[in-house]
């Protein structure tokens, strides 16, 4: 009986999170047009979440490129179709891994450190000091970060698109001996721009805003200790995850 | 002992701030009971009371921060319980409060969170909000820690920074939530002086929460004790000092014995040690 009473009461509470996380959204788009007074804020979050993410975005796109480029190199070669090796890398990175994989390490390096920046700043009561400086800290600190988000998590995807294609060129092409000229042609010639890229880039765009809106509720709503603020950046980590991979399926069903 | 650093009576007639049945309850524990009290506008009012007792959650009703049960707070005559967040953050434009952790923004500068009220509120030329900084941390002995960062500070550093900036906007009310946790003598004696110069000189009104009876007694125009969810004492510093009651008497000479208990409630000390019953 307690189990089952214990799972309704984290169940509800499942659902009140849920809730808690749509009523911040809604505060943080209000708070937009506030936090345009706050613009080299913003531009700071974007070096911050963006140019510092970029060596782990570009070590990995470089990493997973190279293994698919290896992976894909030897089933086509099974069919006789290595040539379409760089259209498969790329329509696979364009489509999803770039979005996925960056949205995924993305979390685990900005989302984090966001959640634990916002949760100290609640745990030594600067966001209070804020309000009571009549500064709304959503403005000054939620709405930046968010908008930083939602700027750099395309930006990293395209760089991790690059870096995975070189990666795949490097394997297939300088390693394996595929034709330079057929590698890049097929690539070209079957990749579509708006149905592949910019679908691609639509999912980055929600991508970078569902991990910053978990990274900054995570941190916002904390519990002011040590403890509350290591929960919150786990929590940051599990919660982007799944919404990153839930909302991909989503969007692939209508974006295709 | 210190002289008093006191002027004399230039309260106006109005209170600046009226709380009329003030009641409180936090996780289960009734914090104030119906409590009633003015804070007069000019006058240096502080709360004292035993730790715990409600002292901070007071300031946090009068600011807005925290929404009692019931009760109605009178800020400059606005019920801050029915202000909109725009008008209470009007309000609090007008109101500098020293944290109890000081709560320093740690990514900026001593300079620049002295300066963060200024150029979020006003748009000051930068080289008047640099003399004002510059001027609000020679009051409190730390122009020349200007570029350093709050963790390069020491504790006593860092609640003179907070001060600097609790007062850089000239506000009508000043809190002070424990602003002599950690200062040296010398610093002790020289914030003491600013805070009445302040009030004095500005016309402004403070509220001093603090713990150290020789340093409130020096500045304070009035004290209320806070004490069981109730005002347990009220009047001038050297009229509660003299102990009259015996919430004054306890509180004023420190006694562990009296109507403020030193012990949190517990079981019996001799049952959770595991001594009841036991024969001599």
């Amino acid at each position: 009986m307690s189990a089952v009473r214990k799972d309704q009461s984290r169940f509800v509470a499942g659902i009140a999170q849920i809730g808690a996380l749509g009523m911040f959204l809604v505060q943080i788009l209000r708070a937009i047009p506030a936090s345009l007074r706050h613009i080299a804020e913003t531009a700071r979050q974007i070096w911050f979440v963006g140019a510092m993410s970029l060596v782990i975005i570009m070590t990995c796109g470089l990493f997973v490129g190279m293994v698919l480029g290896l992976q894909l190199y030897y089933v086509l070669s099974i069919f006789g179709g290595t040539a379409a090796l760089g259209t498969v890398v790329s329509l696979s990175l364009y489509r999803e891994l770039g979005p996925v994989v960056t949205a995924l390490l993305f979390a685990g390096r900005a989302g984090t450190s966001i959640t634990a920046e916002i949760g100290l700043m609640r745990a030594t009561d600067q966001l209070d000091a804020m309000e009571m400086m009549a500064v709304d800290p959503l403005a000054f600190v939620v709405a930046p970060r968010f908008i930083a988000g939602i700027i750099a998590m395309p930006i990293l995807a395209c760089v991790f698109n690059a870096m995975g294609i070189f990666g795949a060129h490097l394997v297939g092409v300088s390693w394996l001996g595929l034709d330079n000229g057929t590698f890049w042609s097929n690539m070209t010639s079957s990749v579509d721009v708006w149905k592949d890229v910019i679908n691609g880039l639509y999912k980055s765009l929600v991508f970078g805003g569902v991990c910053t809106l978990v990274a900054t509720f995570q941190g916002y709503t904390t519990a002011p200790t040590s403890e509350g603020v290591a929960y919150a950046t786990t929590r940051t980590v599990v919660f982007s995850s799944i919404m990153t991979l839930a909302i991909d399926f989503v969007m692939t069903a209508f974006l295709m | 002992m210190s002289e008093p650093i006191r002027q004399e009576d230039n309260a106006a007639g109005d209170p600046l701030i009226r709380i009329t049945g003030l009641s409180t309850v936090l996780n289960g524990k009734t914090i104030f009971d119906n409590v009633s009290l003015t804070i007069p506008r000019g006058k240096i009012t502080a709360v004292m009371g035993p730790s715990g007792t409600g002292k901070t959650t007071l300031m946090r009703h009068i600011t807005g921060q925290l929404d009692p049960d019931a009760g109605e707070i009178l800020v400059d005559g606005q019920n801050v319980r029915t202000l909109d967040r725009g008008a209470l953050f009007d309000l609090r434009e007008r109101i500098g409060y020293l944290f109890q952790n000081s709560a320093l923004l740690t990514d900026f500068s001593v300079f620049e969170n002295v300066a963060f009220p200024l150029r979020q509120h006003l748009k000051l030329p930068e080289e008047l909000v640099r003399n004002i900084v510059l001027t609000k941390l020679q009051a409190v002995g730390l122009r020349g820690a200007s570029d350093l960062m709050p963790n390069e500070l020491s504790g006593g550093m860092v609640r003179r920074v907070a001060l600097a900036r609790a007062i850089v906007r000239d506000p009508m009310l000043i809190i002070y939530d424990e602003p002599f946790v950690g200062l040296d003598p010398i610093a002790l004696n020289q914030i003491l002086l600013l805070i009445r110069t302040l009030n004095d000189t500005l016309g402004l009104t403070s509220i001093l929460v603090a713990h150290e009876l020789a340093a409130v007694r020096r500045v304070a125009d009035q004290i209320y004790l806070i004490a069981g969810g109730k005002i347990a004492a009220h009047g001038d510093p050297e009229t509660l000092a003299r102990g009259e009651t015996p919430w004054t008497r306890q509180f004023f000479s420190g006694e562990a014995d009296g109507p403020v208990p030193f012990q949190y409630p517990a079981q019996d000390y001799a049952q959770q040690l595991g001594f009841a019953g036991t024969k001599a």
